[in-house]
């Protein structure tokens, strides 16, 4: 294993003043990385980025090499990259801070990039939300379009590549790759029937990569530092640096670069340790939709091998930490909140389930739980995961099932005392669905009242 | 071959080509694995997750639906696998919870794929004690179709069959999540032609109709199989009725002719068989009145009438039919104009057609045309003088389809698109009328530049092109389009409008054209047909224009109109009711009370309609198929045939035949010509350009064209249906509104020769210039009343106001 702990690698521009500006970024190795791509072989590109062992870093981890490698050359159609940019998993701000602050990295690799695969032009699908990212983004294109790295010529070199900034309009599924697709083409986003795969058949039907803006962003990177430079950190079947969005309950959540490997106790040291009086109770490791671990697991080494073989994924390296403090009921029962709200509807486990998951969920946590809905809840989960079209559903379950294997006890104890035993307020205003349009729909009416138990909260379950 | 994929399903063995889905493969074996949204002609899309099945080293149950058979692999279903049932037992769990449990007032009850999979797959009891999502209810997508939200299990059926199969979609998915909802757009109706189908293809009753709402329940409804009598489609029907009056039709599916679909027309346009303007009793003229009579009555009044024109001297009687018969019908009245009455003085088309095109439909019959198959099939395919979508709906949906599977170019000769116009590759301009010109041109040898010159291209590139020649092609589209198609080994089809065109053609309802393909100058032709019907006229007759000028020349004493409403469907209304006022006679045999019959009938005859009696009819393709009787008509209609067997009757002469059996036995004796009669020649039948019209520089000439929905007698009293009509405007080219100073919206009154319309004008680039196109019957007079006596079509154009939208709406 390589060195662990903090490192400056891909966000090592972060901090230099003015580097959003192209003479700034210029000036800090700046559009090196495309200048040797372009010098390049595709393949060779290619082979470079397969050496280096990069693993997409949006959620899947499948070998970004391999993944440009499978882009079909040979259907005489135009070749497209797209760098997915709709960064909505919970948990996760990493890709919003580095297109906020180093913009022209992305550029460059989205250029790179599109060397690699012989493309025509790129398209950088942003999250709605993103304002700020936007604004910074469009600048730095036009000012790539202005020095000729972007356009009709790129470099001198004759070839055209051009670069579109297309800003999404709030759908979590839409970070999907083929709903994202969909959308770029004005489309409803929703995921679409594979195969055909992008590769072959992606955007406007034509031979398509996806990737993360992390995963784009590191290719300047190993083709101007190499292979051996990217190894020095992480695992064989795990190299590099990764940016981690640490939150939850530490006492500086942010962004942090670290190298692969590095445990997740000292990630939350990194972080500045757990708050004042709160002890860790578990921790999701890669956002929201992965499964959380309890603390017990703290000192697993943060690679993709690992975290899975402690039954959980990387995801989109965003380590959510929950303390002693914190009820996991209440905390999945938000998480699934979010996953029934975004579900985009298209097929039934995951539109139906979610909206089930979300009741029950609410239910327990509000005090009118009953013993027989851990059962249901664990059986519905079994119904959704596998099932449905995409893996937004997966990810819908992996917190309530997680949860279940780990804090069953606290279930328990929440349904025994019909309140939460944190001393949540039981809330009953919410309706479960709150989302009303053409004046057509009737919002569910507030639960019946219930009469609280008497025992009071005692401050939480050790755990 | 396509390369064949061997698996088992369930442990039993299948061999099946290569890209099938394991959902088909699975019916094949009568395996059927439960599913909403999978439907056969639709794409797969996978949303619902009911036909999970197993497959032998996967993990995860698979979509029977979006899966293609795998060689050598054990797939196992619901039947045999754990795995699979649970799966599909939880899918369906989900859809229930949100589902209302209104089954018993549901119009899907009986025929509910949820509520059948429900019964043999779901639990007694749900676990499910939540909040339902409610909706209000129902909510209308159109005057036709309501929705029920809280029932949908968007499965998108209905969405994927506008965008897919009729290419309007304006009915969409909104919302995401369990709110995700069917909807349409705030200011965008949901218009199309073929709406009906989502109502019949959704797998819930989350779709329903105004008409049937509420009405009856599957398992209360006789149910017939029929065949659509509204144009030349031949579209499968399937009749519901209870205690005797029609509650809906549906489509049956035949993958020949309408797949599964039909249009709204054939779908609703049934309220015509009890609206009030129904003929329900035979009815003579006293006066300005009509007054009922008996059978009797009439009978002898016809052969009073008869035998006084036959006093009179040869030439003084003649039998329009129209185009909605019956084939049997149709035989029946070529023999009773001939044998009975002793006149070759018949015709059964609406429009005023060349003498040479009896050569044309002589030659048709009994030569193989096109099929919708062979449209299906076409890389290239010529429609001239025809608006398939107005005319023959489900026509348009297989071009649509060719056009959507294998990007079919279609190519669109005359002078406008019409509704083509989103499917078109290239459009052909003519002069109207003139279309045989440009088919002669594309199938000859010389150079030709534009859009033609890539047509002719394309149809050499191709292998089997299709032409498809309608009504308004002008002389010699037939004899022009099949030269054509014979170019390139093609098929060639003449696409009448109305049901019965074809057959009335098989029949010899037209001057000068005997049964079966024959004609009346040929000798052998003669002597066959004299062998059944005794001795023919010697003379070939006239057509309807020559008909209706001599009757206006008070030269005909006896009109007898068989499903006919001259007055409003001639080409030129002021020649045709002059004649129909000369007339000493007019007698009607119909279903309704049309303009003809008030305002000039002497005889009415009571008719039934399709859905009450048996009967064949032959579609454009020259497909037969037979017909079977839903209900009983109102108890004095006869079918047409057996009112002809009784005029012969009363007349002295037997038709030979006095029940259906016996008359398809004589079609089936009389039969076809041995060797068709060959199409004219191009040269014999096509004139030459530049001889139309003379052009004086004012007026512009005018293209009528029917619209699906219009003012036709089988469409009255069908509300519903009437209300999803597209607006009769009168389109024009940009550079002739600006000549007349037209903007988009204003009215604009087109003044021809004996009347005018003022319609809202609509801009169209596709429209040539110094033409305009406007709806034949949507208006409250015909376009026919633009016409002379001639049929001829031109009128000046004058702007009435250009405050349009107000007073339109």
């Amino acid at each position: 294993m390589g060195t662990t702990g903090q490192v400056s690698a891909l966000s090592y521009r972060y901090d230099v003043p003015g580097v959003s500006d192209i003479e700034v970024y210029e000036q800090h190795d700046g559009y090196e990385g495309a200048r040797r791509a372009l010098e390049m072989e595709p393949a060779d590109i290619v082979e470079l980025v397969k050496e280096s062992g990069l693993r997409g870093r949006g959620g899947a981890g499948f070998p970004t090499g391999m993944k440009l490698s499978f882009v079909a050359q040979d259907t005489g159609k135009p070749i497209y990259v797209v760098c997915n940019a709709d960064e909505g998993e919970p948990g996760t701000f990493k890709d919003r801070l580095l297109m906020e602050r180093d913009p022209h990295q992305l550029i460059e690799g989205m250029i790179v990039a599109g060397l690699a695969i012989n493309a025509v032009a790129g398209y950088i699908y942003l999250r709605g939300e993103f304002a700020y990212a936007g604004r910074q983004l469009a600048a730095a294109i036009r000012q790539a379009y202005e020095r000729g790295y972007l356009g009709a010529d790129v470099m001198g070199s004759g070839r055209r590549y051009d670069l579109v900034l297309h800003r999404g309009a709030g759908a979590y599924i839409c970070g999907e790759e083929t709903a994202l697709l969909d959308s770029l083409e004005g489309r409803r986003g929703q995921p679409r029937l594979r195969p055909p795969f992008p590769a072959t058949q992606g955007l406007y039907g034509c031979p398509t990569t996806v990737n993360n803006v992390e995963s784009i962003a590191a290719l300047p990177f190993i083709v101007r530092h190499g292979v051996e430079w990217w190894r020095q950190w992480g695992t064989e079947k795990s190299p590099g640096p990764k940016l981690m969005s640490i939150s939850g309950e530490v006492n500086r959540p942010g962004n942090y670069e670290v190298a692969l490997g590095t445990t997740v106790r000292e990630m939350i040291e990194i972080a500045g340790g757990m708050l004042e009086g709160r002890e860790l109770k578990f921790f999701c490791p890669g956002g929201s939709s992965t499964p959380m671990l309890p603390a017990e697991k703290a000192d697993t080494p943060y690679t993709f091998e690992d975290i899975q073989e402690a039954g959980s994924l990387l995801g989109t390296g965003a380590l959510m930490v929950y303390s002693d403090q914190t009820s996991v009921v209440s905390v999945v029962r938000r998480f699934t909140h979010f996953y029934e709200h975004e579900s985009c509807g298209k097929c039934t486990p995951c539109r139906e389930g979610g909206y089930w998951l979300g009741q029950i969920l609410t239910r327990i946590d509000t005090g009118t739980g009953r013993m027989e809905d851990l059962e249901l809840l664990e059986d519905l989960c079994d119904n959704i995961f596998g099932r449905a079209f995409c893996a937004l559903a997966d990810g819908m379950v992996s917190p309530v099932r997680s949860s279940l294997a780990y804090f069953r006890d606290e279930y328990v104890e929440h349904i025994r005392r019909g309140v939460s035993p944190f001393g949540v307020e039981p809330r009953r205003d919410i309706a479960v669905v709150e989302f009303t349009r053409g004046g057509g729909y009737e919002p569910a009416p507030p639960a019946t009242p219930q009469e609280l138990q008497t025992e009071p909260a005692d401050g939480g379950l050790s755990s | 071959m396509t390369e064949q994929v061997t698996f088992t399903i369930d442990g039993q063995e299948i061999t099946v080509p290569k890209g099938t889905l394991i959902i088909r493969a699975a019916e094949e074996l009568g395996i059927i694995v439960p599913r909403f949204c999978d439907h056969p002609l639709l794409d797969p899309v996978g949303a619902c997750r009911q036909c999970m099945v197993e497959i032998e080293g996967m993990p995860k149950p698979m979509m029977a639906c979006t899966t293609t058979v795998m060689p050598d692999k054990a797939v196992k279903t619901h039947l045999t696998s754990e795995l699979a049932r649970k799966g599909q037992e939880g899918t369906l769990e989900f859809l229930l919870i949100n589902h209302p449990l209104d089954c018993p007032m549901c119009d899907k009850g009986g025929e509910c794929p949820l509520q059948d999979q429900a019964l043999a797959h779901g639990s007694n009891a749900s676990r499910f004690i939540d909040q339902k999502r409610r909706y209000d209810k129902p909510v209308a997508v159109s005057q036709q179709i309501l929705l029920d939200r809280e029932r949908c299990v968007l499965c998108a059926r209905c969405t994927r069959f506008s965008e897919q199969i009729s290419g309007d979609p304006f009915i969409e998915l909104f919302e995401r999540g369990a709110l995700e909802q069917v909807a349409i757009y705030e200011d965008e109706p949901y218009e199309s032609y073929f709406s009906g189908n989502v109502i019949q293809i959704c797998p819930v009753g989350a779709l329903t109709s105004t008409s049937y709402r509420f009405r009856a329940r599957p398992f209360d409804v006789v149910t017939t199989p029929s065949v659509c009598d509204h144009c030349s489609a031949g579209c499968t029907l399937t009749v519901q009725s209870r205690r005797g009056e029609i509650q809906r039709q549906l489509a049956r599916t035949n993958m020949a002719v309408n797949e599964a679909w039909n249009c709204d027309k054939g779908r609703f346009g049934f309220p015509h068989l009890t609206a009030a303007t129904r003929i329900t009793e035979p009815k003579l003229r006293d006066g300005d009145a009509l007054v009922t009579a008996s059978w009797t009555d009439v009978l002898r009044r016809i052969r009073s009438a008869v035998t006084a024109a036959r006093e009179a001297g040869p030439g003084r009687i003649a039998v329009v039919t129209g185009s909605r018969l019956a084939d049997e019908d149709a035989y029946a009245a070529s023999k009773y104009a001939r044998a009975v009455l002793g006149t070759d003085d018949v015709d059964h088309r609406t429009r005023f057609a060349p003498a040479s095109e009896r050569d044309e439909l002589a030659g048709i019959v009994g030569r193989d045309t096109a099929t919708y198959a062979d449209v299906e099939r076409a890389g290239v395919i010529v429609v001239a003088g025809l608006d398939p979508e107005e005319e023959v709906p489900i026509l348009h949906l297989r071009l649509r389809k060719a056009w959507r599977n294998h990007q079919a170019r279609i190519v669109v000769v005359g002078p406008h698109l019409g509704t083509l116009a989103d499917l078109a590759w290239r459009h052909v301009v003519t002069a109207p009328g003139t279309e045989a010109a440009v088919l002669a041109q594309l199938a000859g040898d010389g150079p030709l530049d534009g859009s033609a010159g890539e047509v002719a291209e394309a149809l050499r590139e191709v292998d089997a092109p299709v032409v498809l020649v309608g009504e308004r092609a002008g002389a010699g589209s037939i004899s022009a389009a099949a030269a054509l198609a014979a170019a390139g080994d093609g098929g060639v089809a003449y696409v009448p409008r109305r049901a019965g065109a074809r057959g009335a053609i098989e029949a010899g309802l037209a001057a000068g054209l005997l049964p079966g393909g024959r004609r009346l100058d040929d000798a052998d032709d003669r002597a066959a047909i004299e062998e059944h019907w005794g001795a023919l006229p010697a003379e070939r007759g006239r057509d309807l224009h020559a008909i209706l000028t001599d009757a206006a020349a008070g030269r005909i004493d006896v009109l007898h109109l068989i499903g006919v409403d001259l007055a409003r469907d001639a080409p030129s209304a002021e020649l045709a009711r002059a004649a129909l006022a000369k007339v000493g006679t007019v007698i009607v045999q119909d279903l309704a009370r049309t303009e003809t019959v008030a305002g000039f009938a002497d005889v009415v005859l009571p008719a039934a309609g399709r859905q009450e009696r048996a009967g064949t009819t032959t579609n454009w393709e020259g497909r037969r198929q037979r017909f079977a009787r839903a209900i009983d008509g109102p108890d004095l209609v006869q079918e047409d045939w057996e009112i002809l067997v009784q005029i012969a009757a009363i007349l002295g002469k037997d038709l030979g035949f006095s029940d259906l059996a016996a008359l398809r036995a004589e079609v089936e004796r009389v039969g076809r010509r041995a060797t068709p009669h060959p199409l004219p020649t191009v040269d014999e039948v096509v004139p030459a350009v530049g001889t139309a019209a003379d052009d004086d520089g004012a007026g512009v000439t005018v293209v009528a064209r029917p619209l699906l929905l219009d003012h036709g007698t089988m469409l009255t009293g069908a509300t519903d249906l009437l209300a999803t009509a597209r607006p009769a405007t009168v389109a024009l080219s940009p550079a002739d509104a600006a000549a007349h100073d037209i903007a988009a919206g204003d009215l604009v009154e087109v003044a021809g020769a004996n009347g005018s319309l003022t319609l809202p004008a609509v801009l169209a680039p596709d429209v040539l210039s110094g033409t305009v196109v406007v709806p034949t019957n949507s208006t409250d007079e015909p376009a026919g009343v633009l016409a002379d006596r001639d049929g001829r079509l031109t009128a000046t154009l004058t702007k009435v106001s250009s405050d349009a939208a107000e007073e339109v709406a």
